[in-house]
């Protein structure tokens, strides 16, 4: 095999600018890599002859496939399809022919371009971050595609015409599909600059391109890592301690060294590993294993204590994350001061797919098969691991089976686990991670427990002339490796994200952040970050305002929102499809009938919902129906927004209804979704989803629909019932009739 | 030696008869669309057709399902009710991240066995212990009352 790699220096040095491609050619006759496991390659397995390969996101065949690579992990947000329809959109390819692979992991080639030097997938910055790189490699391979058309008719490059992957010209009546043009492309230079197209003259981009992963999602032949099998591999099942800190004291392996199947017993850092040849055999040799546990480091707290201090610290200030104006002072002369605090537990990011890892040691490096979201933070910290280099470290993306940042870890948690295991056996084979159930729910790395004190004054024309906002919760940021990154003057942006950006016209605003530091419970990002809190305080509280005020929750907002045309106009959207103001349809006798709306900008986004519910007699709140104006700039998939803000309402609902992790003694009380609720078909309501045209370049959707579903519903609830929610989840003992 | 019959194949199976079902299927018939959530019957990732009938297995012995049929997604297109539903969720694009689907489909299949023109209510019923953690279940509903129009 002849591995020739050209680059085309112009052409870089042209993208070094901005769109960070780093281009190479694949000659014909070159083989790619060899079969590297990842969905879309993962049944087709077979890798064209001829390839045209112009740039690090796109494979041409000769069989006329057209791969495009993904650097960003698909979890379920469309990503593939989004990613895969910016490509194709200038490429002109014809949809069906296009295929999605994982990409490797590699920064130099596939860094997220708001991150830096970083390849990762988070914040929803997918789309945002790949607009403009996505269209200019399509635009780039349709361009050699013609020059190598036009080389072999002998007719102008401007007289040919692209279109579903076929390049025609009308006066000689030729025509080649791109896969017979993949060889001859190949010997063409990349372009130094590329135009990209009128957004008029979009096909793909605003209609709705189907999902690429669709078909191997309904046949059961789409790959998660818990499906990898190689030869020789164990797996693992771990003992980990019942509480953070505690460590392992002494252990007897001698009963699950007995279990049929079992293999090997470990110590690691993280617990006890149970290596078998087979999952059911390591849970129980993992059963049959005696740990003593040391727990004289181990957080010993409760939720309740853990809560009655971040209320003690809320008695005094923090530090200032935002201040306009003289809030106190506002307050201290108003004709009325509204107050009210809101609680919000630790919650489990709880995907389908429990946490777990593959990882093979080999002479090169390690490879890991991996739902990889955080690609070079995870490549570095095995590299650490295992004294490699970092580019030793080929990382395997495969779908994941949920996220919702869980698989984003800061610490490289479970991969590192993985990894201890495989170094605590030498290396001498492939070990398959999996985490139960349990240990995924009980494993850390919380959504922040969170508790919020609010002030605000109305003067007596009934205007906001002061608004105080402290948070108390612990830091997502603070000791992780991004903390020097995006932490400033002690305030952890992501902890007060969404309070410290209020929309609203106030002339006096204090927000004030404490981030108790003596707290070991592991937190993370869960999707939608700080605005899965933050919305709910603002925008419940607003609700509180607006009734001291005497004023139509709508009507206020609107008044606030004058300097913001986009939340002005989603709130203007959803109120008016979800027919505010006009009469609810009464319940059945008994039942209380509310409508609730607020308005919350994350990730760039603006999403506004109105959400209608009933409550029960005994307190029980079913949510009928939800109605949503979205802002995310140029729509690239209509419906894969409209599915991303169905699948946030119910998500959202899972924490407004049922979700809690609780801990008693430093023990998480929740192992389960018998313990820990999360929503189900029959509690999901009606979810409208109207988008606002844009012409303004996407920004994010995976997670924007989530923040407002929380306080529409509370503010529903409050119209309903008269009871204002002052901590998550609901509990319908205090919404009795 | 455990002897099962695996969408229409007749396997042998070297395993302790209280291994579940799934574990059985996954880890040593290599049939891995059937998913591990909870290991406790409570999310219905892992519903298979014992005899036609939706059951979670990973709660199911291998042992108690000697000699039946059992039906796993990967053969579900086999019969016209399993190809209409995988069709219909195909058509309105219902999987996000796409773990907990096959469960999705093979409890869907079940109830249109049973029931060819299943109300809203029903479906709830028949779908209620399969949890979706995107959340596809507005168009889950809607692509059940697809596939129940296509097979009418």
């Amino acid at each position: 095999m002849h591995d020739i790699r050209l680059e085309n220096l112009s052409r870089r040095r042209f993208l070094q600018g901005g769109a960070g491609l780093t281009l190479g050619f694949c000659l014909p006759g070159v083989a790619l890599a060899a079969a590297e496991a990842g969905p879309g390659k993962a049944g087709a397995g077979v890798v064209a002859p001829v390839t045209f390969e112009p740039n690090a996101f796109l494979r041409i065949g000769a069989d006329n496939t057209v791969t495009v690579i993904s650097k960003h992990l698909e979890m379920g947000q469309g990503t593939y399809t989004g990613l895969a329809t910016l490509l194709a959109e200038e490429l002109d390819a014809d949809w069906p022919q296009v295929r999605v692979e994982g990409a490797p992991a590699d920064a130099k080639r596939y860094n997220n371009l708001f991150w830096g030097p970083a390849q990762g997938t988070g914040g929803s910055t997918a789309m945002a971050n790949s607009w403009e790189q996505m269209r200019k490699a399509g635009a780039a391979g349709r361009a050699m595609l013609v020059a190598a058309a036009a080389r072999e008719w002998q007719v102008p490059v401007g007289e040919i015409v692209v279109d579903k992957g076929t390049l025609r010209h009308g006066a000689s009546g030729r025509s080649a599909t791109f896969g017979q043009l993949a060889e001859a492309a190949a010997r063409e230079a990349v372009p130094a600059e590329v135009a990209l197209k009128d957004p008029k003259d979009f096909k793909l981009i605003g209609n709705t391109a189907r999902r690429t992963d669709m078909r191997a999602k309904t046949d059961g032949s789409a790959q998660f890592t818990q499906d990898v099998q190689l030869p020789g591999m164990l797996v693992a099942v771990v003992a980990h301690p019942p509480q953070f800190g505690a460590k392992v004291k002494s252990f007897d392996a001698s009963k699950a060294k007995k279990t049929k199947g079992v293999v090997d017993v470990v110590q690691i850092p993280q617990g006890v590993a149970v290596l078998a040849r087979d999952t059911w055999s390591a849970k129980k040799g993992r059963d049959a294993l005696q740990v003593v546990w040391d727990d004289s480091a181990a957080f010993k707290l409760g939720s309740d204590e853990i809560l009655a201090r971040y209320k003690e610290m809320a008695k005094l200030p923090g530090l200032v994350a935002k201040k306009e104006g003289d809030a106190g002072k506002a307050l201290a002369g108003a004709a009325k001061v509204v107050s009210a605090s809101y609680d919000f537990p630790y919650l489990a990011h709880a995907a389908m797919e429990p946490m777990n890892c593959v990882i093979r040691l080999g002479a090169e490096g390690c490879e890991v098969w991996n739902g990889e979201q955080l690609h070079t933070g995870d490549q570095y910290a095995l590299a650490g691991l295992f004294g490699l280099k970092p580019e030793q470290v080929n990382i395997h993306m495969l779908y994941a089976g949920g996220s919702f940042g869980r698989r984003a870890c800061k610490d490289s948690d479970y991969v590192l686990e993985a990894a201890h295991i495989v170094k605590a056996i030498g290396g001498k084979a492939p070990v398959k991670l999996v985490w139960l159930r349990e240990d995924d729910m009980r494993g850390g790395y919380y959504r922040p427990l969170f508790h919020h004190a609010l002030q605000a004054g109305i003067d007596a024309q009934g205007k906001i002339v002061g608004w105080q906002h402290r948070l108390v919760g612990q830091s997502i940021l603070i000791g992780s490796p991004f903390e020097k990154m995006m932490v400033k003057d002690g305030i952890d942006h992501v902890s007060v994200e969404g309070a410290s950006n209020l929309p609203y016209a106030i002339p006096n605003l204090t927000v004030d952040l404490h981030t108790p530091t003596d707290n070991p419970v592991p937190v993370l990002w869960w999707r939608s970050v700080g605005s899965s809190h933050t919305a709910f305080s603002t925008e419940a509280f607003l609700d509180e305002v607006a009734a001291a005020a005497g004023k139509d929750p709508y009507a206020l907002r609107l008044e606030l929102l004058e300097k913001q045309p986009r939340h002005a106009a989603v709130l203007k959207l959803a109120a008016e499809r979800a027919g505010w103001g006009s009469p609810l349809k009464a319940g059945k006798p008994g039942e209380r009938r509310g409508r609730g709306i607020a308005v919350h900008e994350s990730f760039n986004s603006v999403v506004a919902q109105v959400a209608e519910v009933t409550v029960g007699k005994d307190g029980s709140v079913r949510v009928d129906r939800v109605v949503c104006g979205v802002d995310c700039g140029t729509a690239i998939n209509p419906d894969n927004i409209k599915s991303q803000v169905e699948g946030g309402v119910g998500f959202a609902l899972s924490a407004v209804l049922h979700g809690e992790i609780t801990l008693k003694e430093g023990k998480v009380e929740q192992g389960n979704f018998d313990g820990y609720g999360v929503l189900r078909i029959e509690e999901m309501p009606v979810v409208e989803v109207h988008i606002l045209p844009s012409a303004k370049p996407p920004t994010g959707i995976g997670e924007p629909g989530v923040p407002p579903v929380a306080p529409a519903v509370a503010n529903a609830i409050a119209a309903a019932t008269g009871k204002r929610l002052h901590r998550l989840p609901i509990r319908p003992a205090d919404l009795l009739a | 030696m455990i002897r099962l019959n695996v969408n229409g194949k007749a396997v042998k199976l070297d395993v302790d008869g209280d291994t579940p079902l799934l574990w059985a299927l996954r880890d040593t018939l290599q049939l891995t669309g059937t998913k591990y959530g909870c290991g406790q019957a409570l999310c219905g990732a892992c519903t298979v057709h014992v005899d036609g009938a939706p059951v979670r297995a990973c709660s199911v012995p291998v042992s108690s399902v000697a000699g039946r049929r059992i039906t796993t997604i990967e053969a579900v297109d086999k019969v016209k009710v399993g190809k209409a539903v995988q069709e219909a969720w195909r058509k309105l694009d219902v999987v996000q991240c796409g773990y907990c689907q096959s469960g999705q489909i093979m409890s869907a299949v079940a109830l249109l066995e049973q029931n060819r023109k299943p109300t809203d209510a029903d479906i709830d019923a028949a779908m209620s212990g399969n949890l979706c953690r995107c959340a596809t279940y507005v168009r889950i509903r809607a692509a059940i009352h697809e596939a129940a129009k296509a097979l009418a």
